[in-house]
């Protein structure tokens, strides 16, 4: 009798090996499921003063975020392919207590660098996008989606070459809140001229390009 | 239209091309027609055979199954009748010791009661002392009629008053034994009342003894019926399996909805322990960890229920020492609880989780927003925690009498399985035989559309054999005319005929068509 309980209590004691070494599980591939967002925000001239909108993406795109996930904010600034314009980065801990205190920082971060922002002379959209790229393929992640909250008017200063063509393949490029200039009231064909352009450049980098200029519609912004 | 260059036989006329290629291809269609028909009617006829035969097989198989249905079900329900009998005697077992077993003391208390009771009677019924025998000697004297002689005067008075106490004795006498008596019948009545009461607990026992006696008739009845593999016990037992089959899956289905909700309970805080971006084979490990905890519980649960001999899908346990099953309980219970406890630990954790993200998304949206959710976080949130709680440590050993609906799912689901997959086959096997007269028709009606194709050299054919059939007659009538009749100079074409057919034979024929396809 006790030969035929032997296999009762082994199967128990299997089963909870089981579940317990599920549980102590730890470690495993994190690349294949996760998210990468990289926003970059234009600092440039008079549009420092849509900052509090920028606000409200990166907490919507904070709350959106789960554990394992990356998330970046840069400015873009006279020339923006460096990692001293990254106002704030992460990655959220496995733990999800432990990523909601790094969102709260995170936030923390963000509100500090918009009290204290400088507007700047020029505009390196593609520097911001070039910066992007490196960073998410780096981070290796499963969607990677860069977002650019700009009027994507680029000016470049005097020897900056940024005729480079964009490698986004597999990436989402995403235009918000793009506002139209004074001149685009004039001739708003330059309007669309611009947006033109930037689509065409990330649609020749094997890029997937969108515009969302109405905040209310964010619920498109990060894909599942 | 255009033909190829190789068939233009008129290069200048397509039509006449086209007509020449009718006419070769309806001679050579003519000249082929006998092998043709043969070809065209050999192949839907060994089509035909094929269907039939493959029918049969599956007709054959489909019986073959039914026997073993029909067998495992009476064997199935031979085993749960023997069970059912056997439980019925366990419990009459149980009544004869418990109730029954005091029977002797029950008999001895009335006996004694009996006893006691015919005493107080004897004793009730003593006589009452007799009045003073002198009474009556004086009571001639005493009815003397007083005299003016004071000497009798006072002689008689003195007399009267002796009487008169005497009687006084007699009835102060005869009323202390009354009450003697009284109070032995009054002290019958509680014993009987005793003896009633014995009495009816007796007669309950008793009815209920019959009552149990006229069931484990019944089931004797049943078992005799299933041991006979009577067609009555096989419906019984099958009309039994579909029902226990459907409520056993309705049972099941809530329990897998307890299931979930289980699983909702504690896939989120599990993300704490195993963290929430771990995938394993494309799931989340957090996930698998609180299915596997989850399927542990209702593990635990299955021996739970084995080792109490509720369930007997593992004979194994069944048949273990009762000591060591009772030991399996303790272990199945203890891992149960503990499981249970872990359980009511993760949903308080998920709680606080809850909370903090609650807290997080207000501050993401703005301060108002923190104000608002804390205000109603605030007053009910220990209903929620209490609630989650309870619902980690209780669903867990609701999970366990899954077990009893499992069984009969697992049991029933044999005979259902069996009863669809018969269904199936013999399904199959009509299809098979459509097919095989579809065939059969279909290469009839090849033959009768080849004939279409080459009507006109048919039609000349007819009307050359109608010529030459007159011919014939008319030489058939002359040589009878002649008395010379040669059967040798029949002609062949007459053979050819067939006989038309009558309404009758064509009727017979479809019923037999319809008896195929059936």
């Amino acid at each position: 009798m006790r030969e035929v309980m032997k296999p009762s209590l082994s199967f128990i004691l299997i089963s909870i090996v089981i579940a317990l070494g599920f549980s102590a599980c730890t470690t495993g591939p994190h690349k294949a499921h996760n998210k990468g967002v990289y926003m970059l925000i234009d600092t440039s001239g008079t549009y420092t003063k849509e900052l509090e909108k920028a606000q409200q993406i990166i907490n919507y795109t904070l709350a959106k975020l789960n554990s394992g996930d990356s998330f970046v904010v840069a400015s873009i600034d006279t020339g923006s392919f460096s990692e001293k314009d990254i106002i704030a980065k992460v990655t959220f801990d496995d733990r999800p207590s432990k990523a909601n205190q790094q969102k709260r920082a995170f936030q923390q971060q963000v509100n500090d660098y918009v009290k204290s922002v400088k507007s700047s002379p020029y505009t390196d959209i593609t520097g911001g996008l070039l910066q992007a790229i490196e960073y998410l393929n780096e981070r290796d992640t499963r969607t990677k989606t860069v977002m650019i909250f700009s009027d994507l008017k680029q000016e470049l200063k005097k020897g900056y070459v940024r005729d480079i063509p964009l490698a986004l393949d597999g990436f989402d490029v995403v235009a918000l809140n793009v506002t139209k200039l004074r001149s685009d009231n004039i001739d708003p064909r330059e309007y669309m001229d611009r947006l033109k352009l930037w689509k065409n450049r990330v649609e020749e980098g094997a890029g997937k390009w969108d515009v969302i200029n109405d905040l209310e519609r964010l619920d498109k912004l990060i894909k599942e | 239209m255009q033909l190829p260059d190789f068939m233009m036989i008129f290069s200048s006329s397509l039509g006449l091309s086209i007509l020449l290629w009718l006419v070769v291809i309806t001679v050579l269609l003519y000249m082929a027609r006998r092998p043709a028909h043969e070809a065209i009617l050999s192949v839907s006829k060994i089509l035909f055979h094929a269907f039939r035969l493959l029918s049969s097989s599956i007709l054959l198989a489909e019986k073959k199954l039914k026997q073993r249905n029909r067998e495992v079900l009476l064997a199935s329900g031979k085993i749960a009748s023997e069970h059912i009998v056997e439980r019925e005697f366990e419990r009459i077992d149980a009544f004869v010791k418990k109730d029954l077993s005091k029977f002797p003391t029950l008999q001895r208390e009335i006996t004694d009661s009996i006893v006691k009771l015919d005493e107080d009677y004897q004793k009730s019924t003593e006589i009452p002392p007799a009045p003073p025998g002198w009474t009556k000697a004086i009571e001639p004297i005493a009815s003397i009629p007083p005299s003016e002689d004071s000497m009798v005067a006072e002689i008689l008075k003195s007399i009267k008053d002796a009487l008169e106490k005497a009687q006084g004795n007699a009835l102060a006498a005869y009323r202390t034994s009354s009450e003697k008596r009284h109070a032995f019948l009054k002290n019958m009545v509680p014993v009987l009342r005793h003896i009633n009461k014995d009495l009816l607990g007796l007669d309950k026992n008793v009815q209920t003894l019959l009552e149990r006696s006229a069931t484990i008739d019944r089931h004797m009845d049943d078992y005799k019926q299933i041991s006979e593999k009577t067609d009555r016990a096989v419906q019984t037992l099958s009309s039994s399996s579909m029902t226990q089959f459907f409520i056993a899956g309705f049972v099941l289905a809530i329990a897998v909805g307890g299931a979930f909700i289980n699983f909702n309970l504690i896939s989120r805080p599990m993300q704490e322990m195993v963290g929430g971006s771990v995938y394993m084979m494309g799931f989340k490990v957090a996930d698998i960890a609180a299915l596997v905890i989850i399927l542990v519980e209702v593990s635990m649960g299955l021996f739970l229920m084995e080792s109490l001999r509720i369930t007997r899908l593992f004979p194994v346990i069944g048949a273990l020492e009762d000591k060591v099953r009772i030991r399996m309980i303790i272990v199945s219970f203890v891992f149960l609880f503990l499981l249970a406890s872990v359980e009511a630990g993760l949903a308080y954790m998920r709680e606080l989780l809850s909370v903090d993200d609650a807290a997080l998304v207000a501050g993401l949206l703005g301060n108002g927003a923190v104000e608002a959710v804390v205000g109603v976080e605030e007053s009910g949130r220990w209903i929620t925690t209490a609630a989650q709680m309870g619902m980690g440590f209780i669903l867990p050993f609701a999970l366990t009498f899954i077990a009893i609906p499992l069984e009969s799912f697992i049991h029933s689901s044999r005979t259902v399985i069996g009863v669809l997959l018969a269904g199936l086959l013999r399904l199959s096997a009509v299809f098979l035989r459509f097919l095989g007269n579809i065939s059969k028709y279909f290469g009839k009606s090849l033959v009768n559309i080849y004939d279409l194709f080459i009507f006109l050299p048919l039609w000349i054919e007819g009307l050359l054999l109608n010529k030459k059939d007159k011919t014939g007659l008319v030489l058939a009538v002359a040589n009878s005319e002649s008395g010379a009749v040669n059967s040798a100079a029949a002609p062949a074409t007459i053979k050819k005929r067939t006989p038309r057919k009558t309404t009758a034979s064509k009727e017979k024929e479809v019923t037999e068509e319809i008896k195929e396809v059936l």
